[in-house]
C-alpha cells in the first residue's frame, strides 16, 4: 500500500432494492488523514452507500477494496474488524448509561467474567484526552445530562476508541447550535489529523467547505464528482448537489440520460 | 450492597474526596434532577412502619409481627425480583403469579405422586419456570407480540394447566419438611449472627476492594468515611433485624408455659419461636446474587442498555433478542422459586396458589421501590424495599379496619403515587 492508495476505495458500486436502483457504478476514495465529505440531496443514496460500507446492507455489485486489498463486508462486525466505525445521526446511545458504559457498549472489558470498571473508565479518559476533548465534567455522568454537541463527542470518542482506521460521521451537527457545531466540526478535524479517515455526511455547505479535504457529490444515485475542496466554492457544490454538474465537472449531459433513479 | 449502581456511578462522578458531607450534597443534587431511586419507598416505608406502630403499638409493633412480616413478604419479594428484570426491558409479566403457582404444584406432585426426593423435585418446579419464561420470551422477541398480550394469555392459561395439575378444588400438600421448613422454621441463633457477619464482611471488603482498586489507578474514588459511614450503616440495620429476629417471640397465652427448646414440644407447652426465618436468607442471597448479575457482568449492563435504547444496543452488537429471552426466563425462575416459598407457607398448592393480588402486589413492590416501567432504570433491592411497604400495608391496615374494601383502595392508591414518581422523575431529568 503507497502513501497515495486510498484507505478505502470503492469501484463501480451498485445496489437496488427491488425495482428501485438507487446506486449506479459509484466510485469513491477515501483516504487516511484526511476528511472526505459526502454530500447530496435527499435520496441521492448517500445513507445506502454509507450503510454499504458499514455492512448493514451488502452492495450488489462493484469492488470493495480496503487498504487496496479487496474485503467482504456484509455484516457490521465485519466492518468493525477492519476498523470502519459509524457514528449515526440519532447516535445510538443508551440514555440511561453512563459516558463509559456507553463507549463501551457491547465490547464491555471483563476481568474473571465481571466488568472491569477500571480498565475502561481508564481507557475511556484517555481517549477523550486525545481528541482533547474538555467539555466533559466526568466519564460519570449519565447521558441523559449531557446536550447535544457532548452527546456527539461522546458518540465520536466511541467510534475511535477501538483503534479505528476509519470514521463515518452522519450529520454530526444536524442539530446542533452554532456554538457546539464549532466544537465538533474542531473535533471531526482532529480526528483526520490523527491519522484517520473520515467520512463526512452534511447538508451544510459551510461546514463542509470549513472542515473537508475533498468532497464527494452524489445525485440521484450516480458520483457526479469527487474533487478536492480547493478547486470548488460553495455555489459550484450546491450546483453538483441540485443539478449533478458544475461546468465541466459533474455528470455531463449525454451521461444523466442514462442514470435516473432516486 | 443497596447501593450498588447508584453509588459507584455518582460518587466517583462528583469527584469524591470530601468525605461525607459532600457525598450527601450530591445524594440532593441527584434526587432535586429527578433520580430519586428508591428514596420515596424507604421513606413510605418508615412513615407506615411509625403510624401503624402508634395506633396499633401491641399488635403491629411485637416481635411476632416482625417476622410473620417478613414471611408475608418474602414471596411477593421474590416475585418482584423477577419482574424488575422484566420491567426493566420495559415489557411486562402479568403471568408471573400463575408461573409461580404451577411451579409449585408441579412440584408438589413430583414430591407426592412421583415420589421425588426434594432436591430433584425443586429443580423439576424451578425448571418449569424457566420453560415458561423461555417460551413467553421466545414469543415477545422472535415473534414480536407485545408481552402484555402473550402474558395476559399465559395468565389465563396457566391458570387452567393448575387446575388441570391439582384437580379442580383440591388441594396438594407439599410433602417435603426441608422446603416446609423455609417458611415455618427460624436458623438457630448462632447462625443468624453467622449470616450478620458473612454480609456485612462480605459488603465491607468487596466496596473496600473497589475503592482501593480505583485509587491505585489514579480515579475518583468513594472516600473513606463514606465508606466506614456505609458498612457501619449496613451493619447497624442488620444487626437490629437478627437481634429483633432472635428474641423469643412465641404467643404464651395465660396458664400456658412455653417450653425451653424449640422443635417438639411436649402437648399442652409452646414451643420457642426465635430467630431469622429460613426465608429471610433466601432473599439475601438471591439479592446479593442477583445484584451481582445486574451490575457487575456484561449481560445485566446489556440489559440495562436493551431497556434504555434496544435500538442502539442492536446497532452496538448486542443480541437483544436473546436478551430479552433470558430476562424472561430469569423472570419465570425466580417467579417460581416465589412459588416454593408460596406453598411453604401454606403447607400446599391449590388453585388459588399465585393468584387473587400476589401479581399485582409484586408488580407494585417493584415500581414502588423504584423500578421503572418505562425501562432501563431499576435494582434488585427495589423489589425488596418495595416488597417491604406492600407487606407492611397488608398486615397493617387489616389491624386498623376490618373493611377489605378500605386495604383494597389504599394499595392500589399508594401503587398509583410509586407510578406517578416514576412518571415525574423521568419527566425531570429530561429523558422522558
Amino acid at each position: 500500500m503507497t502513501p497515495d492508495t486510498p484507505l478505502l476505495q470503492l469501484k463501480g458500486i451498485n445496489k437496488s432494492f427491488g425495482p428501485v436502483h438507487v446506486l449506479h457504478d459509484v466510485d469513491l476514495s477515501v483516504w487516511s488523514g484526511q476528511v472526505t465529505a459526502l454530500v447530496g440531496d435527499n435520496g441521492a443514496g448517500k445513507s445506502t452507500l454509507i450503510k454499504g460500507i458499514a455492512g448493514i446492507y451488502s452492495f450488489d455489485s462493484g469492488e470493495y477494496l480496503f487498504e487496496g486489498r479487496p474485503a467482504s463486508v456484509s455484516d457490521p462486525k465485519q466492518a468493525n474488524a477492519l476498523g470502519i466505525e459509524v457514528v449515526y445521526q440519532d447516535l445510538a446511545l443508551c440514555d440511561n448509561l453512563d459516558v463509559v458504559h456507553n463507549m463501551f457498549l457491547g465490547r464491555e472489558e471483563t476481568r474473571f467474567a465481571t466488568l472491569n470498571e477500571i480498565e475502561m473508565e481508564k481507557r475511556a479518559t484517555e481517549t477523550l484526552k486525545g481528541l482533547s476533548v474538555r467539555t466533559l465534567k466526568s466519564v460519570r455522568q449519565q447521558v441523559s445530562s449531557l446536550s447535544g454537541g457532548q452527546r456527539q463527542t461522546v458518540a465520536i470518542a466511541r467510534a475511535v476508541l477501538w483503534n479505528s482506521k476509519m470514521v463515518i460521521l452522519d450529520e454530526p451537527t444536524a442539530a446542533l447550535g452554532v456554538a457546539q457545531t464549532e466544537q465538533v466540526l474542531n473535533l471531526v478535524r482532529r480526528l483526520a489529523d490523527n491519522g484517520l479517515a473520515v467520512i463526512l455526511i452534511s447538508h451544510n455547505m459551510n461546514d463542509v467547505i470549513q472542515v473537508a479535504d475533498n468532497i464527494a457529490c452524489l445525485y440521484l444515485g450516480q458520483m457526479a464528482a469527487q474533487v478536492k475542496v480547493s478547486e470548488v466554492t460553495h455555489s459550484s457544490v450546491v450546483e453538483l448537489i441540485t443539478t449533478g454538474r458544475s461546468g465541466e465537472i459533474g455528470i455531463q449531459v449525454e451521461d444523466a440520460i442514462v442514470g435516473g433513479a432516486a | 450492597m443497596s447501593n450498588h449502581q447508584t453509588t459507584d456511578v455518582d460518587v466517583a462522578a462528583a469527584g469524591d474526596r470530601n468525605g461525607i458531607g459532600q457525598a450527601v450534597g450530591d445524594y440532593f443534587n441527584r434526587v432535586r434532577g429527578g433520580d430519586v431511586g428508591s428514596l420515596p419507598a424507604v421513606l413510605g416505608l418508615v412513615v407506615l412502619f411509625l403510624l401503624f406502630t402508634a395506633l396499633k403499638p401491641d399488635t403491629f409493633f411485637s416481635f411476632f409481627n416482625f417476622a410473620n412480616l417478613l414471611n408475608q413478604s418474602a414471596a411477593i419479594i421474590v416475585l418482584a425480583m423477577g419482574l424488575v428484570f422484566v420491567l426493566l426491558l420495559g415489557e411486562i409479566d402479568l403471568s408471573a403469579g400463575f408461573t409461580a403457582g404451577t411451579s409449585a404444584a408441579v412440584l408438589a406432585v413430583a414430591l407426592s405422586s412421583w415420589g421425588m426426593v426434594w432436591p430433584v423435585a425443586l429443580i423439576i418446579g424451578l425448571l418449569t419456570g424457566t420453560v415458561i419464561g423461555l417460551f413467553i420470551g421466545t414469543l415477545v422477541a422472535r415473534l414480536g407480540i407485545p408481552s402484555f398480550v402473550v402474558t395476559l394469555a399465559m395468565f389465563l392459561a396457566l391458570q387452567g394447566v393448575m387446575l388441570l395439575i391439582i384437580g379442580e378444588g383440591g388441594t396438594i400438600r407439599l410433602r417435603s419438611d426441608v422446603l416446609l421448613a423455609i417458611m415455618n422454621q427460624n436458623m438457630p441463633l448462632w447462625a443468624g449472627w453467622v449470616m450478620w457477619a458473612v454480609v456485612v464482611l462480605g459488603y465491607a471488603l468487596v466496596s473496600w476492594r473497589a475503592i482501593s482498586g480505583r485509587r491505585r489507578a489514579g480515579l475518583r474514588a468513594t472516600a473513606t468515611s463514606v465508606w466506614v459511614a456505609k458498612s457501619v450503616a449496613l451493619a447497624l440495620m442488620m444487626g437490629v433485624l437478627v437481634y429483633v429476629l432472635n428474641q423469643q417471640r412465641q404467643i404464651v397465652r395465660p396458664g400456658k408455659e412455653s417450653c425451653p427448646v424449640s422443635g417438639d414440644a411436649p402437648v399442652g407447652c409452646i414451643p420457642v419461636i426465635e430467630g431469622v426465618p429460613w426465608a429471610v436468607l433466601v432473599v439475601i442471597v438471591l439479592v446479593v446474587g442477583l445484584t451481582f448479575v445486574l451490575s457487575r457482568t456484561s449481560f445485566g449492563r446489556h440489559v440495562y442498555a436493551v431497556g434504555g435504547n434496544a435500538e442502539a444496543s442492536r446497532r452496538s452488537g448486542i443480541n437483544v433478542k436473546m436478551i430479552r429471552i433470558y430476562c424472561f426466563m430469569i423472570g419465570s425462575t425466580l417467579a417460581a422459586v416465589a412459588g416454593v416459598l408460596l406453598a411453604s407457607r401454606d403447607n400446599s398448592v391449590s388453585p388459588t396458589t399465585g393468584g387473587a393480588q400476589t401479581l399485582l402486589f409484586a408488580v407494585g413492590a417493584a415500581v414502588i421501590g423504584g423500578t421503572s416501567l418505562f425501562g432501563g432504570k431499576g435494582r434488585v433491592m427495589d423489589a425488596v424495599i418495595g416488597g417491604l411497604v406492600i407487606a407492611v400495608i397488608a398486615n397493617g391496615l387489616p389491624l386498623i379496619t376490618q373493611q377489605s374494601g378500605i386495604q383494597f383502595v389504599v394499595t392500589g392508591l399508594v401503587l398509583l403515587v410509586a407510578a406517578s414518581v416514576d412518571a415525574i422523575s423521568r419527566k425531570r431529568s429530561g429523558a422522558g
